[in-house]
Parts: C-alpha cells; sequence; structure tokens
C-alpha cells in the first residue's frame, strides 16, 4: 500500500528539523535544509511502504543537505573555538580521574543493562538528542560530521582546518562527554 | 603501564585511526585487567551504534 505521503511528510516535519539542528545549530539553517529535503522529496517518484522506510529516505536527503551546508561554511569551526570549549571538557576529566590518571571510585564506568532494549524506546532517543545538544557546540559539530555525516577524520581537518591530533581529542572529548551523560541521565537507572 | 585516562584516548581513537601494534597490546593488557576501561570499551561500541541508527533515520 502506497502511504499518503504530504501527511507522513508532517508526522515526520519535526523529528526532520531535530535532526537538522542538532547538527547545524542555527535554526534558519535548520530550516532551509529541511524545506529543501521537502520539496526534493515531493518531486522523488520512489514508492515507500512503511513509515520508517520513508524516514531512513528523507534522513539520507537530509544528511546531504546539511553536508552542503557544512561545506559551504567550512572553516568557521576554527582551532581558536575550538580551544573555548576546553575548559569545560578537562572539568569532565577531572572529575573522572584521579591525579594518577585512574577511574575516581564514583565515575568508574558500570555494566549498561541491555542497549538494545533502550534504542527501541521513544524516550531514550530524546535524552540521547539532549546529550548531544548539551556538548560545546563545536565539540559537537566535529562528532557529528564523523559519526552522523560520515565524514573520515582527514576530511573534518580540512572542512575546519584543525589538525589531525585536535581532530582525535576533539572526538574523544566529546565521546566521553555524551557517555558520561547517558549513564548519568539513562543507563544509571537501569543499571544492573 | 596505561593509565586509564590513556586508555580511553586510545578507545576513541581506535575508532578513527588504525592503532599501532603497541598501542593495541598495550590497551589489551590494560581491559582485561581494569573492569572500568572494559565497560568503557563496550560502551564506546554502543555510542557508535546508537550513532549509526540516529545518524540513518532508523530511530522509533
Amino acid at each position: 500500500m502506497e502511504l499518503d505521503r504530504q501527511s507522513e511528510l508532517n508526522a515526520l516535519r519535526p523529528d526532520l528539523l531535530r535532526f537538522a539542528r542538532l547538527q547545524l545549530r542555527d535554526a534558519g539553517a535548520a530550516e532551509d535544509a529541511v524545506q529543501e529535503t521537502l520539496l526534493a522529496a515531493l518531486t522523488g517518484s520512489d514508492r515507500f511502504e512503511s513509515r520508517a522506510s520513508y524516514k531512513t529516505w528523507l534522513i539520507s536527503i537530509l544528511r546531504n543537505k546539511i553536508i552542503d551546508i557544512i561545506r559551504a561554511q567550512s572553516r568557521e569551526v576554527s582551532a581558536t573555538s575550538l580551544s573555548a570549549d576546553e575548559a569545560g571538557d578537562d572539568r569532565l576529566a577531572e572529575s573522572l580521574f584521579d591525579r594518577r590518571g585512574h577511574w575516581k571510585d564514583t565515575a568508574r564506568p558500570g555494566r549498561w543493562a541491555d542497549p538494545e532494549a533502550s534504542f527501541e524506546q521513544q524516550q531514550f532517543w530524546r535524552v540521547f538528542e539532549a546529550c548531544l545538544d548539551h556538548l560545546p557546540e563545536k565539540t559537537a559539530r566535529v562528532f557529528m560530521m564523523r559519526e552522523f555525516l560520515g565524514f573520515e577524520t582527514g576530511e573534518i581537518c580540512k572542512e575546519t582546518g584543525i589538525s589531525t591530533s585536535n581532530c582525535w581529542v576533539v572526538l574523544h572529548r566529546a565521546r566521553m562527554g555524551l557517555r558520561a551523560c547517558l549513564e548519568e541521565s539513562w543507563f544509571a537507572g537501569a543499571k544492573t | 603501564m596505561l593509565s586509564c585516562k590513556q586508555a580511553t584516548e586510545l578507545m576513541s581513537q581506535e575508532q578513527d585511526r588504525p592503532l599501532s601494534l603497541a598501542e593495541r597490546a598495550g590497551l589489551r593488557l590494560h581491559v582485561w585487567i581494569c573492569t572500568g576501561c572494559s565497560n568503557y570499551r563496550r560502551q564506546m561500541a554502543v555510542l557508535r551504534a546508537a550513532c549509526r541508527r540516529f545518524g540513518s533515520g532508523g530511530t522509533p
């Protein structure tokens, strides 16, 4: 059965907008990316049997629009603005490790119970989005270029003008921050 | 011997570049004896899986 595209688009629009906003952190640019995606979607002639497959297709169009926008804004994430993010990230490291660099007792990672089950819950993804949004802006930008948009670190360096080793440091901070946030906001309640 | 802090750096970098033989050996040894870092490594894999899913629109 063919989907009613118009009503599906309306239903999925908030998801698309949130996805674009997280990555662009600019309501205007996010709105533009979603508008262009919707236009492309309406002129496309592919057929979809479920909302899930339609959403996957829309997100793949949106991802390309976001990549175009990021390429156009290239070098906006400068080394200097990244260092402004650093203070907060260093505080996180201090709260996790003792002076010898070992886990503090209160911070040692525990087991996360059944992540796959969490992936099936909408509430988990709300927490996931909130945790991403909580990362410093430029750190989040580099992380999402790597993890959602599939950039290799070399390309991220080229687009953002940071060095490869700086890129690794930024990605490490992003993962550490995101892990700590998910642990605290989601998995701590579900730990076995 | 790696500290946990250094081990977490390598556990991030192994997702972005191939680690050297010495780095892999050091990390393997550390993770083997350190429960916190062994959990951390599993959680890095969960993060990547979550990102794959989120980035491709596969969320409920």
